[in-house]
């Protein structure tokens, strides 16, 4: 599976993206599973809405983080998580 | 409750909470994981103190929530459990065999929160599944199946493995497929509890086991993408122990219906543990202070072989409950390990159940009942 830069993308309903108190981390839960997040991934993800397609999340990050350059990251980022079942699109 | 924990061990909170929330169950599973003197134990927390013992794990950082039992269903209060776990921000999944279950259950789980449901399917045909349950269950099941996926839960599947059924891996694969399953978890049995009982009838060949491995591996091959495969290993087949509940007192916490707190869900047949029980202590101090949960944390308890060996750090000595059940020494290394000087005793078991096969006059199943139960009772303990 390839990530359509085109179309927007949206984080599976059936996995859940929740902040962990104990752990200090946004963590992906899924049946029999969890995923510990750092905190670049998390935010990422929390962009993923179902309305924003590649560039509007790679221009929305680099906005709040006043940076730039973040496109590639951000791509193989969400491509790793597509495959994992994270994101749909 | 002080004494046990000797600070030297860093001790990590509880990640895993499993609920067995009753004994009680329709099915008689031949290979059931409960004690076999389940019978015995009559008593079952209140819905108080379950709501207690769901919030004191989840502010210690429990997050994946297991109902399970028995037959969690036969529990009236499961709607008001799982609406107070979601409530907590547990991640919470139900473990069924689909017996009693309903559209109208289902919605009103959904509503509750519950996050996911775990059907389980004994084998591939109506005549074999109803043979092992014990109950004629196969198109229920399968319609349970059909209505979780529905109803936009993640459906996991569950099928336990045993000699019985392995011969059906390529229809169980296509069952699941048809199924529509997003989560297949095909569980080689694990030889304890009623499963230990029954073990000269359960465990497959060698061969079989191979047979059946690759053709789940080409399925899994196909299925990427679409359909997670959990492959719980036939650990009778391997040389290195598991790394039992990823370290003793690390992850897991399992709760029996009567309160009583185990670190692993068959750490009630081990002896002089003195499980502690809810009703007497928080979840904090049976987690940290009980004698029970730093029985095996650390190295410290361990023997030879398993006290110089560089893989200690791996497999922990594997499980104790097998090291108890195979050798009667539970400090002992886990006998699937080729370094133990007991490991012997697994090839013994894979010839009894291998000469078991071949005879004539086969001993039938001891199904999992209150009545078996009894009996297997009375036998380990004479009066
Ligand atoms: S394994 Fe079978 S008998 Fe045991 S609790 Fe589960 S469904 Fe019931
Ligand atoms: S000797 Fe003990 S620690 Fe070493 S591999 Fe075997 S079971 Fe594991």
């Amino acid at each position: 599976m390839t990530l359509d830069p085109e179309r927007p993308i949206k984080f599976s309903a059936t996995h859940r993206l929740q902040w962990e108190e104990a752990q200090q981390k946004t963590v992906i839960l899924y049946p029999e599973g969890m995923v510990e997040l750092n905190q670049s991934s998390a935010e990422i993800l929390k962009c993923c809405d179902g309305l924003r397609n590649l560039a509007d999340i790679v221009s929305e990050l680099e906005l709040k983080f006043a940076t730039s350059g973040l496109h590639n990251d951000i791509s193989a980022f969400l491509e790793v998580a597509l495959n994992n079942g994270w994101i749909q699109q | 409750m002080a004494g046990y924990n000797n600070k030297l061990t860093h001790i990590t909170p509880p990640r895993w909470l499993l609920a067995e929330l009753t004994y009680a169950c329709p099915l008689q599973c031949p290979y059931c994981s409960n004690p076999l003197d389940y019978a015995n134990y009559k008593t079952e927390l209140s819905t108080e103190d379950w709501k207690r013992v769901l919030s004191q794990a989840r502010k210690m950082g429990a997050v994946q929530l297991g109902f399970s039992g028995g037959e969690p269903l036969t529990r009236a209060d499961l709607p008001e459990l799982v609406k107070h776990a979601r409530e907590l921000g547990y991640y919470s999944n139900l473990i069924t065999s689909g017996y009693g279950m309903d559209e109208a259950k289902i919605v009103q789980l959904k509503t509750a929160g519950l996050d996911h449901i775990q059907v389980s399917i004994q084998a591939s045909t109506q005549e074999l599944n109803d043979h092992i349950a014990g109950t004629a269950s196969f198109e229920h099941k399968k319609q349970v199946a059909h209505l979780v996926k529905k109803h936009g839960y993640p459906m996991v599947l569950c099928v336990v493995i045993h000699r019985e059924n392995i011969h059906q891996m390529s229809d169980i694969l296509a069952m699941a497929e048809e199924l529509g399953a997003d989560y297949l978890e095909l569980a080689n049995t694990q030889y304890y509890g009623w499963a230990h009982a029954n073990r000269d009838l359960l465990l497959p060949s060698k061969e079989q086991f191979e047979q059946a491995e690759a053709i789940a591996q080409a399925f899994k091959e196909k299925v990427a993408g679409k359909m997670k495969i959990y492959y719980v290993v036939p650990d009778f087949y391997e040389d290195r122990p598991k790394a039992c509940m990823n370290g003793w007192g690390t992850t897991f916490l399992t709760i029996a219906p009567d309160g009583v707190a185990l670190p692993c869900h068959s750490a009630r047949q081990l002896p002089g543990l003195d499980c502690p029980n809810v009703n007497d202590y928080s979840i904090h101090d049976i987690w940290h202070e009980s004698k029970a949960f730093n029985f095996f944390r650390g190295d410290d308890w361990m023997k030879e072989p398993c006290r110089s060996c560089d893989e200690k750090a791996k497999d922990f000595g594997g499980c104790h409950c097998q090291a108890y059940l195979l050798t009667g020494d539970m400090y002992n290394a886990d006998p699937v390990c080729s370094k133990s000087p007991d490991h012997g005793v697994i090839q013994q078991a894979i010839d009894a159940a291998k000469a078991a096969t071949l005879a004539a006059d086969e001993k039938p199943l001891i199904f999992r009942n209150s009545k078996n139960s009894k009996l297997m009772e009375h036998a380990h303990n004479p009066d």
